[in-house]
């Protein structure tokens, strides 16, 4: 499955500033081990020492919180938009 | 890009740029912003989020030493406002004399009915933060993003709101000379929407709810459409919440530089509990209160209760909410400063507690009868929660207890309007009063 994988600038360095990247995978856990392979290092920003998303990382697939779906085993379905957006954003 | 921080995007160093704690800009004590996670500190910038480990930058602070009683005579000789606390805040030592809203130093309300009503015997106090500019606790944080919107070089002041920010950004940004554009949820209670539109900045619905526009507003700011824009409670995070902790300045110096030993405080993002506490770490810090144990308690709507559920269930990890409920202005299913909330609840010896809408509007009338004091619904939410605390044991009646009440009832009219209204209609004319039984 190819998708569209939004990047937030704090993790723009390692996509040449590029604020958009393809990607494959069927599942989120499968795009993100695609991400490390062309852009490496971004996977240890985004998941933590156990492999789990860390605690102030939000990704969505299309408009899906994945915490509310399967998490990194959220399908991630051809042409599907993927956003990683830091979650420590908003409110007070 | 019209910033001119130490950084070069609205997001952070770069990986090949090792971090520093040398800033470019001066916000008075204000030295460098550090990651409450892993502890990194960057320079002051426009940034919110980690780039070791996403987690939250807040400021820290060179804040002032010496002799205690000097600092607290400064700060009474200071402007009724959160600028005699300039000082302890990150922004220029001549802030009161730029153009802002000049929020803060609310009254605190020795609230002896209430106490009665709910049998508190060691002072119970509402700490009433309707009397703002706009008439919410929000002007007190958007004062210092104003701030530190300008020393950025911004000229467009943005958020993502549940009502009350957004009126409170409009209002700033126009004393201040910024533009704003504000983003709401598109069902916001009327009153709240027509009070954010008044002010003739841009004002703009999402279709969907808080975390929606908070997302869309993340997205916003790495994109070139957002370039220039100083977003509060995103890339200005830091500083804003730093406006919260002015509560806690002026709780203390209202009780005579005391600590109280309880205080009740509503939870949407957790960010302005999580700064209170701070304040009131720092004013112990300082020498300007005796240090001594308080407890924190946290107050949500039952319909988005991520951080009351987590507290209850033992839980470190706050899992997301959809928000079903009449507070608003809580209705924050993601809250960013969730884990910190029960961090502090359970090492104040605290807890955090949750009412149905029911609750929460009876909570409002309660006040309303017993104090005159009209809040919104995140105001019954404290005050429903705090009742509730008292029944169940977890607050002290017999110690002394401060209650926030965040905004005015006037921004949430839908939400008391269904069961408030005349006790009679009459002819104009005595027979008809007398049978009315109002005599």
């Amino acid at each position: 499955m190819s998708v569209n994988v939004r990047i937030p600038t704090i993790l723009r360095t390692y996509t040449g500033g590029q604020a958009e990247v393809p990607a494959e995978g069927a599942n989120l856990s499968e795009v993100i081990a695609d991400l490390e392979k062309n852009h490496a290092g971004i996977a240890a920003r985004v998941l933590d020492d156990t492999g789990k998303l860390r605690r102030f990382v939000n990704v969505y697939v299309n408009d899906d919180d994945v915490r509310f779906e399967g998490g990194l085993q959220t399908a991630t379905p051809d042409g599907a938009s993927v956003s990683i957006i830091p979650a420590v954003a908003g409110g007070c | 890009m019209a910033v001119q921080a130490a950084t070069a995007t609205s997001q952070g160093t770069t990986p090949e740029t090792p971090a520093t704690t040398t800033s470019a800009v001066s916000l008075g004590p204000a030295a460098a912003l550090s990651c409450r996670e892993c502890g990194t500190r960057f320079p002051l910038g426009p940034i919110f989020a980690c780039q070791e480990c996403f987690g939250p930058l807040e400021v820290a602070y060179d804040l002032p030493s010496g002799d205690p009683e000097s600092l607290k005579k400064q700060i009474e000789a200071g402007p009724d406002n959160i600028w005699r606390y300039a000082p302890l805040l990150p922004v220029p030592a001549d802030v009161a004399d730029k153009p802002n809203l000049n929020p803060g130093f609310t009254k605190l309300v020795k609230a002896d009915r209430l106490a009665a009503e709910l049998g508190v015997t060691g002072g119970l106090y509402v700490k009433d933060d309707s009397g703002n500019p706009t008439h919410s606790f929000k002007d007190r944080v958007v004062a210092i993003a104003v701030e530190a919107a300008r020393a950025f070089g911004f000229t467009t002041l943005s958020c993502s709101s549940t009502g009350n920010l957004a009126g409170a950004v409009g209002a700033a940004a126009r004393r201040a000379g910024f533009r704003s554009c504000v983003f709401i949820p598109h069902d916001l209670e009327a009153g709240k929407v027509v009070m954010a539109a008044v002010y003739g900045g841009d004002l703009v619905g999402i279709e969907g709810n808080y975390d929606d526009v908070n997302r869309f507003c993340s997205e916003l700011i790495g994109d070139p459409l957002g370039e220039g824009w100083g977003f509060v409670n995103v890339n200005l995070r830091p500083y804003y919440g730093e406006g919260s902790k002015t509560l806690a300045y002026e709780i203390c110096e209202q009780l005579g530089w005391e600590l109280p030993d309880q205080l009740v405080i509503p939870i949407a993002s957790g960010s302005q509990l999580t700064k209170i506490d701070k304040g009131l770490k720092e004013l112990i810090q300082l020498g300007l209160v005796e240090d001594k144990p308080y407890k924190i308690f946290g107050a949500q709507a039952e319909g988005c209760s991520p951080v009351s559920t987590a507290f209850k269930a033992g839980h470190d990890v706050v899992r997301p909410q959809k928000p079903n409920t009449i507070a608003k202005s809580l209705a924050i299913g993601n809250p960013a400063d969730g884990p910190y909330v029960l961090d502090i609840a359970r090492r104040t010896g605290g807890a955090v507690e949750d009412v149905n809408d029911e609750q929460v509007v009876d909570a409002i009338k309660l006040l309303a009868r017993t104090e005159g004091i009209f809040a919104e619904t995140a105001g019954g939410v404290t005050v429903g929660v705090t009742k509730k605390l008292i029944e169940n044991g977890r607050i002290d009646p017999a110690k002394s207890l401060v209650v926030l009440n965040t905004g005015d009832g006037l921004k949430t009219l839908d939400a008391v309007a269904p069961t408030t209204g005349p006790t009679a209609t009459i002819r104009p004319s005595l027979d008809s009063f007398r049978e009315a039984g109002l005599g």
